[in-house]
């Protein structure tokens, strides 16, 4: 963390990472097809949870000043992703990519995303999203700040910075649990931080303009980890057969009468 | 198979999947419980009384609140010496990140909310949700131990039995932590979605009754909210007469209605009760992806066009504001509430 004399208040440049990844649209049909997961032609979009990683390290930006630095591990197309980030106002982003990374699982997601942030250098605070919609495991920021040996502070709703440290509102099931940490720090950021800024025209065009570097695994030094998870089949879930049915009646009364019946003789009270 | 149930919990309060987990477990061997907290004796004998076999205890003012980095260290280490060939965890905020931090100690992987695991000669195979549940992948592990996180409400309960009980094997704290919990609000907002058998959601539809006349000195935006905490109110009264919990759309969380902790789909829970009832919610994908595992979902919409309708079993075309307060009436008569 650096301080930056700007008209004559010095004010914190957090150097604040968010890790996102490149996904089928939510509203994409997927399936199971021939060992294949297929979405026909859905777009892929920027990770809706990783929307809100990006969101947080703007608003702490904003809030007490510094960069932000969208860093994504993932085929050439996901510079899109990256743009999307750039047009919401992160200041540069950077894609890990690498043939050998293409079925890897968390942990060794997080070893590679742990060296390129090393690689970057200086980070205060590393944000990251819930899950990914893909693979849904909601594993990798916590690894990543195991193999950093940084502290871990997930499920942030809300993100001050003082004199060094970072106080946030964990949201968990019971509730909301205030933790601090010293920076630099990994965050995992949900829903409660605020709805995603909309990229805005001028962000759309700085994106479109900027050039985003691709690291190799040779430029972060390593190899590709193994993977430990590995998948062995895919399957279509099982298709449920519900027909609705309809309750009509003369009065809600009447209504509530029948569906309650129905309800009751379903046998799940 | 040495099967090794991390039992979750939020000072002293369980997490019951943490129970179907040492039911799992017993199908495949032995079972022992881990338990840490802080004056955690209550939680230590109902693992017993659920069927441990044995429970490894770290009692330690260190580990009085859950903290990732304490917590997984603790855990790394014990794993480390007993070489467990499974560890079992409810699926929590808490646990997926213990069982990350772990998985990385020990070089192994983590298997998250698992809905079935089957051995397969000395492999285990479990089946777990990707694409939002859209697809179904099964996966296996090839470090040691094996983690696994399972989804409540998908494997059986065992029934306690009073009777048992045993001497809990103290365990090493590793009382190395990087955070510090500064305190605790559990706000309205403190809600268990995941494991309430029955629950009742409300959707934007719950602030749209003109009738109802808000304060003066209001403006629109507050009415709004006024107006939808009514229509909540009518959803937690009926939610409290079938013993369920409130879960809400995103639009609904969004308009300030009620917290976000009460929210279904893709970006809030997922959801398996027996009985999910919607009402005023359109029935969007990403709703539908966080409940529609449920076992009986019943519609109340005014639209009688609206998607939630095509997942439902049984639906109703009418006002939630009038529909809700009969049912709830109804189910008290029927119930004997
Ligand atoms: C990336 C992403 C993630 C998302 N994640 C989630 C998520 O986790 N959960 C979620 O729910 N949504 C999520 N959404 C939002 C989702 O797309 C829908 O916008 C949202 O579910 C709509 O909520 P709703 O059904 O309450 O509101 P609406 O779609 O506005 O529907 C309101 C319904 O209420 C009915 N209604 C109105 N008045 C009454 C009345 N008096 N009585 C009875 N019925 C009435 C109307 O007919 C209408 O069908 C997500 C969207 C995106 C893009
Ligand atoms: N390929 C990737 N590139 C960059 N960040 C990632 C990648 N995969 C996962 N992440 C981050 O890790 C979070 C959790 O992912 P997961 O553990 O896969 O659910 C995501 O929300 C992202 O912030």
């Amino acid at each position: 963390m650096k301080l930056a004399t700007t008209n004559n208040s010095r004010r914190l440049t957090l150097k604040i990472i968010a890790c996102i990844k490149q996904v089928p649209d939510s509203e994409a049909k997927v399936k199971a097809e021939g060992g294949q997961v297929t979405w026909g032609d859905a777009p892929l979009v920027i990770n809706p949870f990783d929307e809100y990683a990006v969101e947080g390290a703007l608003l702490t930006k904003e809030a007490v000043g510094g960069t932000v630095t969208a860093l994504c591990i993932g085929p050439e197309s996901a510079k899109e992703a990256l743009k999307h980030a750039l047009a919401m106002g992160a200041d540069e982003a950077i894609l890990v990519s690498d043939p050998a990374l293409e079925n890897i699982d968390t942990v060794a997601a997080a070893r590679v995303l742990a060296a390129a942030i090393k690689k970057i250098g200086d980070a205060d605070m590393v944000m990251f999203g819930r899950q990914t919609l893909d693979n849904g495991s909601g594993l990798t920021a916590a690894q990543t700040a195991r193999v950093l040996g940084l502290p871990m502070l997930g499920w942030v709703g809300q993100i001050k910075v003082q004199d060094g440290s970072v106080i946030v509102d964990r949201v968990v099931e019971e509730g909301r649990v205030t933790v601090s940490a010293k920076l630099p720090a990994v965050l995992s950021v949900v829903q409660s931080i605020g709805e995603p800024r909309y990229p805005s025209f001028m962000g759309i065009r700085k994106a479109s303009k900027a050039n985003i570097p691709v690291w190799t695994l040779s430029d972060l030094g390593i190899e590709a980890p193994a993977a430990v998870v590995t998948r062995i089949e895919l399957m279509n879930p099982p298709v449920r057969e519900t027909v609705v049915e309809m309750i009509t009646g003369e009065t809600p009364e009447a209504i509530a009468e029948t569906l309650a019946d129905k309800i009751l003789r379903e046998k799940v009270l | 198979m040495k099967t090794f149930v991390y039992v979750d919990h939020f000072k002293g309060e369980i997490q019951p999947a943490s129970w179907e987990a040492i039911g799992l477990g017993k199908t495949l061997g032995s079972v022992s419980a881990i338990v840490f907290g802080s004056g955690v004796d209550s939680v230590v004998k109902s693992a017993f009384e659920y069927g441990a076999d044995e429970v490894f205890v770290a009692d330690d003012a260190a580990l009085e609140d859950y903290r990732a980095e304490p917590y997984a260290s603790t855990l790394s280490a014990l794993a480390s010496a007993q070489t467990p060939d499974l560890i079992l965890f409810p699926t929590t905020a808490r646990t997926r990140e213990l069982a990350a931090m772990s998985a990385v100690d020990l070089n192994t992987g983590v298997l998250t909310d698992i809905s079935a695991l089957e051995a397969n000669g000395d492999q285990l195979v479990a089946t777990r949700p990707i694409y939002e549940g859209k697809v179904l992948e099964k996966t296996v592990c090839s470090g040691k131990p094996v983690m696994a996180t399972i989804r409540s409400r998908f494997f059986p309960k065992p029934e306690p039995d009073a009777g048992k009980s045993g001497t809990p094997i103290k365990v090493e704290v590793k009382a190395e932590a990087l955070t510090t919990v500064e305190g605790y609000s559990a706000s309205e907002s403190a809600v268990n979605l995941g494991d309430a058998p029955v629950i009742v959601s409300g959707g934007r539809g719950v602030s749209n009754n003109p009738s109802l006349v808000p304060p003066d000195g209001l403006d629109e935006k507050a009415a709004e909210i006024w107006r939808a905490q009514q229509g909540f109110a009518l959803i937690t009264e009926l939610a409290n007469v079938l013993g369920g919990a409130v879960g809400a759309s995103r639009a609904a969380v969004d308009g300030g209605y009620i917290p976000y902790s009460h929210q279904v789909g893709q970006t809030g829970k997922v959801v398996t009760p027996d009985l999910y009832i919607a009402c005023g919610i359109s029935g969007a994908i990403q709703h539908l992806v966080g409940m529609r595992n449920a076992k009986v979902i019943v519609a109340i919409n005014k639209d009688a066009d609206a998607p939630i309708f095509k997942q439902a079993r049984y639906g109703v075309v009418g006002d939630l504001f009038q529909i809700v307060p009969a049912l709830t009436a109804e189910f008290k008569k029927k119930l004997g509430k």
